[in-house]
């Protein structure tokens, strides 16, 4: 469950959003400037709201009143970009076990192959980033996030930065991942049919305020 | 071949030793300060700035002179050193050291700066997501990609400070076996009527190790970017 009731100045915008989710998928949709990134980036911890709380699985992770500001790496999530952001000194293998090496969580052989296999980057395991195309690479960034063992997932236009052909390569990730994966999931995008196939829920932002919010339905 | 006498092979090995002692002691305080240049904003940071710079404008001279003053066995911190700790750098070799480390210092720093500031710090913020607290973002993701300015840093301050002599000669003297470097041994020898054979081949030498050290320099730098560009 993710709880968001949040205020933030940045320059000459204002974002102020507040919505309360039970969902699998929590889709944010938006215009580009919306505040759809500023809002994902405060419930991961990077940016702090100016007043206001954030509640991820029942622990505030944010309470301006209370002075509680969680920091990243303690909040549990998982992030995937929009540039998938692979460490690009380690190889596949390397980047996949990074979170549970951080997180000194034991080693799941079993969790592991399930994810590889999930994702389907079983052979691209000892390559390294810049040898992968933009679409191995987020499901690599995806494997990467999903075996930290995050309590939240967070997915910033994770298909933005592909073209056609590979969005309708990676989006069956995507509904397996959501059918299979048993973490919850907010995913930031301004396309109508990419939340329509994934989302449960819909918040939709509109300069910086919520304006509705509810089934996929809002959408149309 | 080369005909190095005894005499000349000392001068040698303890300009390897003491560039090799400066370089490695240096270093942690260079990635620290490289690091804090590069990433914080603090009251004073131009004059720390123009702080490390010094040793790079000022006359070596006075950089040893003022060595002397500070760490001599009568300065404020070597006469502390010498009683509490037993370390003593005047006119030792652990001198000369100390004088190539600072004179070497803003060479050491600048590469690994730039490096620090080249980093893409959306990977840090990745590596924050995954759970990674800010010292091991700092040891798994900004250190390894900063690496060939680090590498870079550590070859051009070796090779500054192995040809150091202003501030070294100032500071520890020219004594043969214990201060007496590469470069104060040429000095010496080039005053001496019949020393031009034996400075001409501490020269060849001084060209050698300097050329050999540029050439690791950039072995390494090409290497460690290759690796960085994830081929």
């Amino acid at each position: 469950m993710l709880r968001v009731d949040v205020e933030k100045q940045l320059g000459e915008f204002s974002l102020e959003a507040s919505f309360s989710s039970q969902g699998r998928v929590t889709g944010l949709f938006g215009a580009s400037g919306a505040g759809k990134t500023s809002l994902i980036n405060m419930i991961a911890g990077l940016l702090r709201p100016d007043r206001g709380t954030i509640v991820i699985d029942g622990e505030t992770v944010d309470d301006t009143a209370a002075g509680i500001h969680v920091p990243t790496w303690r909040r549990r999530i998982g992030y995937v970009f929009q540039d998938a952001r692979l460490f690009p000194h380690l190889d596949v293998a390397q980047n996949l076990d990074y979170g549970r090496r951080m997180n000194r969580l034991a080693s799941d052989p079993a969790q592991h192959t399930r994810v590889v296999e999930l994702l389907d980057i079983g052979a691209l395991l000892d390559r390294r980033p810049g040898k992968l195309s933009g679409g191995e690479r987020q499901r690599v960034a995806l494997g990467r996030a999903l075996l930290s063992k995050p309590r939240l997932l967070l997915l910033d236009e994770p298909l933005g930065a592909l073209d056609e052909a590979r969005k309708l390569e990676i989006l069956p990730y995507l509904v397996r991942l959501r059918d299979e994966a048993n973490v919850p999931m907010v995913y930031v995008s301004h396309d109508v049919a990419e939340l329509r196939q994934l989302a449960t829920q819909i918040v939709m932002l509109r300069q910086g305020r919520v304006t509705s919010f509810g089934g996929v339905k809002v959408l149309t | 071949m080369l005909d190095i006498s005894p005499a000349e092979w000392t001068a040698i090995l303890l300009s390897l030793r003491v560039a090799i002692i400066a370089t490695l002691v240096a270093t942690p305080f260079g990635i620290a300060l490289a690091w804090l240049l590069a990433r914080k904003d603090f009251w004073g940071k131009s004059v720390l700035d123009a702080f490390v710079h010094l040793p790079l404008v000022l006359p070596p001279v006075v950089t040893g002179y003022l060595l002397l003053l500070t760490f001599g066995r009568r300065g404020l911190v070597g006469g502390f050193l010498a009683d509490h700790l037993g370390i003593v750098f005047a006119f030792r070799w652990t001198g000369a050291a100390l004088a190539c480390g600072v004179m070497s210092f803003p060479l050491l720093v600048r590469p690994m700066r730039l490096s620090i500031e080249a980093i893409d710090r959306r990977l840090e913020q990745a590596a924050e997501t995954l759970g990674a607290a800010p010292f091991k973002v700092f040891f798994t993701v900004t250190l390894p990609l900063a690496l060939p300015g680090v590498l870079a840093g550590m070859v051009l301050g070796f090779a500054k400070a192995i040809g150091e002599f202003g501030a070294t000669i100032t500071f520890v003297s020219n004594i043969p076996g214990e201060t007496q470097t590469i470069s104060s041994a040429i000095y010496s020898l080039i005053q001496t009527p019949d020393g031009d054979a034996a400075a001409g081949r501490l020269v060849i030498v001084s060209i050698v190790l300097a050329l050999g050290a540029l050439i690791v320099a950039e072995w390494f730098a090409r290497r460690a970017t290759q690796r960085l560009h994830g081929n």
